[in-house]
């Protein structure tokens, strides 16, 4: 009975690995996992969760283009990914109107010239590829940018880690001792597209902003130090990242669906049972406080 | 080291085209505390951030230590001391962490921290009586702790220049001791402290020179000269209430 099970479990696993697709994108998958999870914990400390999903929506024009004219998709995308960036703080720093609202018109637009562009181009450009990902059939030349884009980002953030770190806590100190600050912010900036650019064969451009968001925002819950934080992120994206790309083989499904699923899923258990932070932890928290005052006023006369 | 410490000649700062700061002049001697005084809004903080590099003033320039202040800037000579509402306490860093931070502009481009710089570290944590609570979230601090986590880091910088962003908001009695004894030893070893506090008690307390500004710097010199009820009344205007001149202001 117990063989059985195992057996069972064991074939869950190494059944799929028969075939190169599958072996290929857990491949991606787990180094898109890395790299996600890696830069959410600079993207969530920083506030930038709403940048992200502004620049992963703002690439659709660039992906399109690239196939019209042919070159990589990744130089496409980067090009309006970082521009839509740039443009947001451009209304935002040249106008009254807010960031929010910035973002709100620089994305949106960026996306319906993506949507016109792909109905009035005859080609083989699938829209639902780009929007949810299709890493089960990526191809040679898309893995090989996937990998060259991965490992330039990741590099990148662990050459200049630190200097991020203190540019996302402190702009004002890290200015005042000679760092160049709009170096950094570009910089985060530009990583943040590479990303989306790196993770749009896994998740799609809808659903990316979830591996660059939640990760990092789960490790918060369980921990104050932020090696700790990358660390734990970096588990949580990977462990997602493979054990979605199985499952959608399994239930023959989305694969980006399924890893953000299981993100989720991660951050809702950290939620309520994180040692220091979680729900459970503040409801006892809460319960003592008041067992305490209890007490004391018993105490007292 | 040069006489003259900071030098605003000139400075001129405009904001969307409004005027934050009109012909502001200083100089600040080496081996002396300055206390920045104005009302809400009377461009306090501009003029810090004109002294720290941060705003590029329309017209004049800002010279530290002789230098220029980008200069300045890359040879680490300013520290920074941030008020506690600028601070994003839940950032998940330690004391040690934030102390280690003031030692960035010493290190090479990985940040990896020498010898050097963890005794540093541990000296600047001991001076201000923080060395319990290194390993604590700086959210788990109190009020006062915190203001001495960033003295600390800014100890650990080895400026000449230190700038507190008000310093004695939000703090304890010891806390304010602790601050005021090292700023007067600083004093000694020939570093120049400027400070920016609405607390006027403060000022006469410790403070050797003085500065007013209300949308351009007023007048500055030595306290007795300059901090007077002529002065503080163009200064403030109708705001100045209750303080008391010739005797420090008692203050807790």
């Amino acid at each position: 009975m117990e063989l059985t099970l195992f057996t069972a479990i064991w074939n869950w696993f190494a059944e799929p690995l028969q075939y190169e697709f599958i072996q290929r994108a857990i491949l991606v998958s787990a180094l898109v996992g890395v790299v996600c999870s890696a830069l959410s914990c600079y993207i969530t400390l920083k506030g930038w969760s709403l940048m992200g999903d502004a620049v992963s929506h703002s690439v659709l024009p660039g992906v399109v283009l690239s196939y019209i004219v042919n070159v990589p998709f990744a130089v496409g995308a980067f090009i309006f990914g970082l521009g839509s960036a740039i443009g947001i703080g451009f209304v935002k720093s040249q106008t009254r109107i807010k960031e929010d609202a910035s973002m709100g018109i620089v994305f949106t637009g960026s996306f319906a010239l993506g949507l016109v562009l792909i109905s009035k181009t005859p080609s083989n450009i699938d829209l639902q590829h780009i929007l949810f990902g299709n890493v089960l059939g990526i191809s040679d030349a898309d893995m090989i940018q996937t990998f060259i884009i991965s490992s330039i980002t990741l590099v990148t953030v662990l050459i200049f880690r630190k200097d991020l770190l203190l540019f996302c806590f402190d702009p004002t100190h890290a200015r005042s001792i000679g760092l160049n600050t709009q170096l950094l912010n570009y910089m985060l900036l530009a990583l943040l597209s590479l990303t989306i650019v790196a993770a749009q064969q896994t998740a799609g451009i809808t659903l990316v902003v979830a591996m660059l968001i939640t990760p990092g925002a789960t490790a918060y819950l369980w921990t104050d130090r932020f090696d700790r934080m990358l660390l734990i992120a970096i588990g949580i994206g990977v462990f997602s990242s493979v054990l979605g790309t199985y499952l959608s083989y399994h239930l023959d499904g989305s694969t980006g669906g399924s890893i953000v699923l299981l993100m989720t899923l991660f951050f809702i258990f950290t939620m309520i049972l994180a040692p220091k932070y979680g729900l459970l932890k503040r409801a006892f928290k809460i319960q003592d406080a008041k067992k305490m005052v209890s007490t004391k006023l018993q105490e007292s006369p | 080291m040069p006489e003259l410490s900071i030098q605003v000649q000139g400075v001129t700062v405009t904001y969307n085209g409004n005027i934050a700061l009109d012909n502001a002049n200083l100089e600040l001697r080496a081996g002396s505390i300055g206390g920045l005084v104005g009302p809400n809004g009377a461009g306090k903080s501009t003029l810090f951030k004109s002294i720290m590099g941060l705003l590029t003033p329309s017209q004049g320039r800002v010279v530290v230590n002789g230098q220029p202040i980008k200069v300045a800037q890359k040879a680490n000579l300013i520290a920074y001391v941030p008020q506690s509402e600028e601070v994003d306490w839940s950032f998940p860093v330690s004391v040690a962490d934030v102390v280690m931070m003031g030692r960035y502009g010493h290190m090479n481009i990985l940040r990896i921290p020498s010898a050097t710089d963890r005794k540093i570290v541990q000296e600047s944590l001991d001076l201000v009586q923080m060395n319990d609570f290194k390993e604590r979230q700086i959210g788990e601090l109190s009020g006062g702790q915190k203001k001495r986590a960033f003295l600390a880091r800014a100890l650990a910088q080895k400026g000449t220049v230190m700038l507190l962003d008000e310093p004695f908001t939000g703090v304890d009695v010891k806390t304010e001791r602790t601050i005021i004894d090292l700023l007067l030893q600083l004093k000694q070893e020939g570093h120049t402290i400027l400070i920016s506090t609405h607390d006027l008690g403060s000022v006469t307390s410790f403070c050797d020179q003085v500065i007013l500004v209300n949308r351009t710097i007023l007048a500055y010199g030595p306290t007795a000269e300059v901090f007077t009820e002529d002065n503080l009344t163009r200064t403030f205007g109708g705001m100045l209430r209750n303080v008391t001149f010739s005797t420090p202001t008692p203050h807790n």
